[in-house]
């Protein structure tokens, strides 16, 4: 079956350490933030640190930056651009996966809580081992496939509307919120490829200048590869470049049935 | 623990070729119970009695007995096909799924031949 509990070794203990807020403090504000180290044998637990806001950059990750710059060195998580394209510090925030670098404080009301990726095996604190996402988007063969070879002289031309068709898909950072979110992802990610990899192999068979599409159609039809999608549409509300996998499912699905009639 | 990489396990037996009939039956299926609910909706509330006997009559009377036959093939054949899926989501034991996935197909087409066999009495019963 299915398990819909955490194991007793990974449930969250609601005793974590309290760090409060300077003296003087003009805005503080908690952050509840989730604990795993794997060394310590220790159940995660939730530390809140009180931040003063007024002397804090306004996004989630500045937060998360200042407390480990100042307040707790042993807080740990990924980030690299701050500015919502490499897509390293995707996390549970306020309940809703997101970037920690374009999700603002201010939106957020009551104390800001932040997990990691959900139903992920976690690394430490915010950090999801993700080694199988990234098998998951190599599996669909994420690049351009063509019998007839490119004309020497030049590029392969496509016209404005083709690349307008893969422009959106092709936005896609691989943060892994969408399929992190998916449900049917948390109980069958082992056969389920996920919206971000299903997303990826629909930008390469809609791609003009590709000449797998069938081969592609091909290999995702399977009940578990593809059909384990149920539209329940998670994957567009997390998606923090507001890009639409569910969409993109949909219409490989209308592809397959489109060939047969 | 196993050694597998990660892309092989991913990539596991292949797809299956298989799939875009269920989905295209679930949806089929669906389209024809809307009708068929709709008929057998309107007909049900325009009935002037509910007793037995004019019940029975209208389920005898013209083509009903072939659209309510209908019905509850579509019926148990969409519930089917929906259980399926939800054995298939959520049951991850080999041999727990397969008994289930059985089970479900022998009572879903049970359940359809006993109505096609009880509306079959009462239509034949009229000629009769």
């Amino acid at each position: 079956m299915s398990t819909f509990r955490l194991p007793p070794n990974s449930r969250v203990r609601r005793d974590g350490k309290m760090f409060r807020a300077p003296e003087g403090a003009k805005q503080p504000r908690t952050f509840r933030i989730y604990r795993f180290d794997p060394d310590s044998g220790e159940n995660p637990r939730l530390d809140s640190y009180e931040v003063d806001m007024a002397a804090c950059g306004p996004m989630v990750l500045d937060a998360l930056i200042k407390i480990k710059n100042e307040v707790d060195s042993t807080l740990t998580f990924r980030r690299s651009c701050r500015e919502g394209i490499c897509g390293s510090c995707a996390m549970n925030i306020d309940g809703l996966n997101t970037l920690a670098c374009t999700k603002a404080c201010g939106d957020i009301k009551g104390d800001v809580t932040i997990y990691p990726l959900p139903h992920m095996p976690v690394v430490k604190d915010l950090v999801p081992d993700l080694t199988q996402f990234y098998a998951q988007y190599a599996a669909v063969k994420p690049w351009l496939q063509s019998r007839t070879p490119a004309p020497p002289d030049r590029e392969r031309l496509q016209s404005k509307a083709e690349q307008e068709k893969i422009d959106r898909p092709s936005a896609c950072i691989l943060c892994a919120c969408c399929s992190t979110a998916c449900p049917s992802y948390w109980w069958n990610s082992d056969r389920y490829l996920g919206p971000a990899a299903l997303l990826a192999a629909y930008r390469w068979i809609i791609d003009s200048r590709d000449e797998a599409t069938g081969e592609r159609l091909d290999e995702l039809e399977d009940p578990f590869k593809l059909y384990r999608c149920h539209t329940i549409m998670n994957c567009t509300e997390a998606c923090p470049k507001d890009l639409n996998p569910a969409k993109a499912i949909a219409e490989i699905k209308k592809l397959i049935v489109e060939r047969q009639h | 623990m196993s050694l597998r990489t990660p892309l092989g396990r991913v990539l596991g037996a292949g797809s299956a070729h298989e799939g875009a009939h269920h989905w295209t039956a679930q949806r089929a299926t669906a389209v024809a119970l809307t009708l068929l609910t709709i008929w057998f909706v309107v007909s049900i509330v325009r009935l002037p009695l509910a007793d037995h006997a004019s019940v029975t009559a209208w389920i005898a009377h013209g083509a009903n007995p072939v659209l309510l036959a209908l019905l509850a093939i579509v019926a148990s054949w969409h519930s089917q096909l929906g259980v399926q899926v939800v054995i298939e989501d959520y049951v991850h034991g080999r041999h727990a799924k397969i008994a289930l996935l059985l089970a479900s197909t022998f009572a879903h087409v049970l359940i359809a031949a006993v109505a096609v066999l009880a509306l079959l009495r009462i239509a034949l019963r009229s000629f009769g």
